[in-house]
């Protein structure tokens, strides 16, 4: 079983209960937007943090899985009688134990596959599962288990896939639905009408999320009662899958994800590490600890897939866009998953005449999951290069071109509205930060190093919104305790929600306790991802707030005996406007002390209704070229991010410089290869899959947020970051490598080999 | 005996980095090649009677435990001791979230066995505290937020130690090729250069740990 863990909430538009208080957008603040260390920063560098791999329960099993080395088999038969007998080894389970058989990875109420693997469509699919007294005992077991399978052909190649002819990875052939069409006025009319047409193919490379933290989990069962410790970035998620697998009920699952080394998306979805670790935690009524090792972190956790993008555009001489087309060709792997990239091409442009064709195929390979703006940074990569080719035909400035041609509605349907769209600020304020004019004519460093820049924009298209619930609670002593249920991916969530709980009550940092991911003791709330958590619970987290402040306020004006509207909480002082002598310390409130507690809930209100709302981005970067060896420096990166209202500039710098990383990853470094003669990943660790390291980084990042709180949207006039961090900055490259070379390297990754490759076959067309 | 039948014939051979590496990382290999001609190959598991003292100097204390021969000082430190502040990321030495001081030098302690560390002083990120306090490279990381999640932190903030032990003012391409072993996925490397010149400097003041 699995559940759909895309970013929405499927189906009715999720019910919001009203808040009780009131309150408008902040004037002025004090906490918010400042620089602040994380919260739980002494845990994180101090080595206290009990992250879900570090978890030790007494008693405790550790399981070992046993997968598939072929890219395409049946298993005929397992024989796990000499495991079964090795020391330690306490129980090994397969697709015909009992409880072990049930149907995994669904798509629309259909199920494609089962929790092992019958038919094992791509390497590392899982067969069988052991559970012993030590983790060398239980890999041990899991090579004395004697597998025969039957190989069956395979393809690994997106286009092969769609061949007559090639092997069939599900019944009914390779293509995942109907290729997905957008369309929107008359492309042929659009194109007829342009005075000029560029046309071309890029291709980005599949890369993988690569979290430090392995994926794994740690089942317990107490009776009836299963708790598990899982790298999650939705516990909530985790919850409903077990209860359905286990048939429990959702108060029975409980599920702790306090911390978590990184997830980037691949820790949406519940893992079946997750529910083996559970089913041999059942049979051997012991704990049981599961963790991959990175091999299988490669092969069998999630991918952004590999996109083969061709982007067709026309123009008037003007600049005005007339017609852009735009195919799209990704593999989400064995099993359905998302792998279209068109998004950004439909809808960053104004355009009147746009078609967009996505289409998905299934490969013998891992199944995808979303990766940090999912199919974004690949249409990036075609369409913004895209624009730079056709800003050099038109003899225009590849800034002004995009100026020239924003959007200024969502163009769907009738168009909708922003509820904020500061696109023109990114572009005009990062350039001017940048020094775009000066750098972008400067002429290229003479000899084998080249210089060039490049930038590049985007949004990102999801906004995030309700359901949302957060309690606050203010204790007698004027301490407070936040509950909430979101995830901490280590992007700060804890820190900001306690900013906003110390900007509203005048309590300092250090007296506020966050309890957050854990489905038994906080609040519903959606998995973290698809940079929703800061739009989504932020305003759930100020109207908990403020109710504490309504009711703190009511007491006082009782005691003080004047009107609540006389009554202001400043530094945990509650101060009168008319009288100075009428004033109290928050732990003087009467009520206070008797209740011993003040409870607020908060709920995130529903999004405007026939509005749209999307953080926009641009990022320019500065590269040096060496001729002769193909390899890039960057000197320099800069963003300019327009996601609403900063909450915390320390962390948000942070966020946007490591999207800026992850971006570079796949435009400079990395690559996922599968071997066709074999269909295995050849580079399934970390040192042959290049994660960019500190070296290859930029030497000077520079965040540029342009913080224009979006009170259209939500309370706290906050839109999201994550993703669009990361959705411009390969593409940025792209063009700053094409500016250096006067080629236009259309292949990412741009290491050594392809720019050499590219450079050579200019050189032999000139 | 049967003991002695478990351990390689020269031990030397059994116990380098190529040796163990394929050892551990053969899982998936042995396993499909169990369908066809080597399924008599099964490696024997090390007999736990053929555990061998250690005695490890951590962090100031000393553990004195039984280690079979092929455990690492990484499994020996999280399972066996307890001391999880080390994290495990990839278990070959590629990504540095294990990094510990062995005699002031960063070391991934995946790819150090247990007994290769006997007799010497280790210490993790749990070492670099005083008492409670933070170290000045952990309070140098906290106020920069030179991290994200956190899970590679630990390793970081050892390997930034071991940098600054031996040069106490690096400049910051010297940071670069000091912390280039240590993968972050979140990619706080920007923020990291800033903590560990910030610290780098409160050392040259003659502060610190």
């Amino acid at each position: 079983m699995t559940e759909r863990h895309d970013y929405h909430i499927d189906g009715a538009v999720p019910e919001t209960p009203e808040n009780e208080a009131e309150g408008g957008a902040w004037k002025k603040t004090a906490v918010v937007g400042t620089r602040q260390a994380k919260v739980d920063a002494y845990e994180r560098v101090s080595g206290a943090a009990v992250f879900p791999h570090d978890v030790t329960l007494p008693d405790m099993l550790h399981g070992a899985i046993l997968r598939c080395p072929y890219a395409h088999a049946k298993v005929l038969s397992i024989d796990t009688a000499a495991a079964e007998k090795m020391p330690g080894v306490r129980a090994v389970i397969t697709g015909r134990s009992p409880g072990a058989g049930m149907p995994w990875y669904e798509r629309r109420g259909e199920f494609f596959g089962k929790l092992f693997g019958e038919t094992c469509r791509h390497e590392g699919e899982e067969v069988a599962a052991v559970a012993a007294e030590t983790p060398l005992q239980a890999v041990d077991a899991i090579r004395a288990i004697r597998v025969e399978y039957e190989e069956l052909p395979f393809v690994v190649d997106d286009e092969n896939a769609l061949a007559d002819g090639a092997p069939e990875i599900h019944e009914g052939g390779n293509m995942v639905g109907e290729p997905r069409v957008r369309e929107r006025g008359d492309i042929a009319a659009g194109f007829a009408a342009a005075d000029v047409v560029v046309e071309g193919t890029y291709r980005t490379e599949c890369q993988i999320h690569a979290p430090m933290e392995p994926h794994g989990s740690v089942a317990r069962w107490e009776g009836k009662r299963l708790t598990v410790w899982d790298s999650t970035q939705g516990v909530f998620s985790v919850q409903g899958t077990l209860a359905k697998s286990f048939n429990l009920p959702m108060s029975s699952v409980r599920v702790i994800g306090h911390y978590m080394g990184g997830g980037f998306g691949a820790k949406l979805e519940t893992g079946k590490y997750t529910v083996m670790a559970a089913i041999l935690a059942k049979m051997t009524a012991r704990p049981v600890k599961i963790f991959l090792p990175r091999e299988d972190c490669f092969t069998s956790t999630g991918n952004r897939p590999a996109n083969t993008m061709t982007v067709k555009i026309g123009a008037k001489k003007d600049g005005s866009l007339t017609a852009i087309e735009y195919t799209s060709l990704g593999s989400c792997g064995a099993y359905p998953s998302g792998a279209g990239s068109s998004t950004l091409a439909a809808y960053l442009y104004k355009c009147d005449n746009m078609r967009t064709t996505d289409t998905t195929v299934h490969t013998n390979a891992g199944k995808a999951r979303p990766m940090r703006a999912p199919g974004f940074p690949q249409g990036a990569w075609a369409l913004e290069q895209a624009m730079d080719e056709l800003a050099g035909k038109l003899e225009i400035n590849p800034l002004r071109f995009r100026l020239m041609n924003i959007a200024t509605t969502l163009q769907r349907g009738e168009g909708r509205p922003f509820t904020s769209n500061e696109l023109a600020a990114c572009l005009e304020k990062g350039a001017e930060a940048f020094g775009w004019a000066d750098a972008y004519q400067r002429q290229p460093v003479s000899g084998h190093v080249k210089r060039g820049v490049g930038l590049a924009a985007c949004f990102w298209g999801y906004s995030g919104g309700p359901p949302s619930t957060v309690v606050v609670k203010l204790h007698s002593d004027g301490s407070a305790n936040l509950n909430m249920g979101a995830s901490d991916l280590g992007t700060g969530t804890k820190t900001w929600a306690a900013m906003i709980v110390s900007e509203e009550l005048g309590v300092s940092l250090d007296k506020i306790q966050v309890e957050h991911a854990d489905t038994a003791t906080t609040q519903f709330a959606t998995s973290s991802g698809g940079s929703k958590t800061v739009p989504s619970d932020s305003p759930a987290v100020l109207a908990a707030a403020r109710s504490v402040k309504d009711q703190l306020l009511g007491f006082a004006a009782e005691q003080l005996e004047v009107p609540l509207d006389d009554l202001r909480l400043e530094d945990m002082m509650i101060l009168s406007a008319t009288d100075p002598e009428k004033k109290l310390q928050v732990t003087e409130v009467e009520m206070l002390s008797r209740r011993g507690l003040l409870l607020g809930t908060g709920y995130r209100d529903p999004n405007p209704e026939d509005a749209a709302t999307f953080p926009f981005a641009a990022q320019f970067c500065e590269v040096e070229v060496n001729m002769w060896t193909g390899e890039i420096t960057i000197p320099r990166f800069l963003g300019a991010h327009d996601s609403g209202r900063v909450l915390n500039r320390l962390t948000y710098d942070n966020q946007v410089f490591g999207g800026m990383a992850m971006g570079i990853g796949l435009g400079v470094t990395e690559e996922r290869v599968l071997d066709r003669q074999t269909g295995k990943m050849v580079n399934a660790n970390l040192h042959d899959y290049k994660v960019p390291t500190i070296l290859d980084v930029a030497d000077d990042h520079v965040c540029h947020p342009i913080d224009k709180p979006d009170n259209n949207f939500n309370s706290t006039g906050t839109k999201g970051l994550g993703e669009p961090a990361t959705i411009p900055t390969a593409a940025a490259v792209a063009n700053a490598v094409a500016n250096a070379l006067g080629v236009r390297v259309t292949d990412a990754p741009l290491t050594p080999k392809t720019i050499l490759r590219f450079l050579d076959e200019q050189g032999k067309e000139a | 005996m049967a003991k002695k039948k478990n351990l390689p014939e020269n031990p030397a051979d059994g116990f380098t980095r190529r040796g163990f590496l394929g050892s551990v990382s053969a899982g998936a290999v042995v396993a499909a090649a169990g369908v066809t001609s080597r399924a008599e190959a099964v490696p024997e598991i090390t007999d736990p009677e053929a555990m061998v003292p250690a005695a490890l100097r951590i962090n100031g204390q000393l553990h004195r435990l039984l280690v079979e021969p092929r455990w690492t000082l990484l499994f020996v430190l999280r399972e066996r001791l307890g001391i999880t502040g080390t994290k495990a990321g990839c278990e070959r030495g590629e990504c540095g979230s294990c990094t510990v001081l062995i005699e002031d030098k960063p070391r991934y302690a995946c790819l150090t066995l247990a007994l290769e560390a006997e007799g010497k002083e280790i210490t993790t990120v749990e070492g670099l505290l005083d008492g409670e306090q933070l170290g000045e490279v952990q309070q140098a990381f906290a106020d920069h937020d030179a991290y994200q999640c956190g899970y590679c932190t630990p390793g970081q903030i050892v390997a930034a130690e071991g940098l600054l032990r031996i040069n106490p003012n690096p400049s910051e391409a010297e940071i670069r090729v000091g912390m280039s072993g240590n993968l972050c996925r979140c990619g706080a490397y920007q923020h990291i250069i800033h903590a560990v010149s910030h610290a780098g400097e409160g050392r040259k003041k003659g502060g610190g740990s």
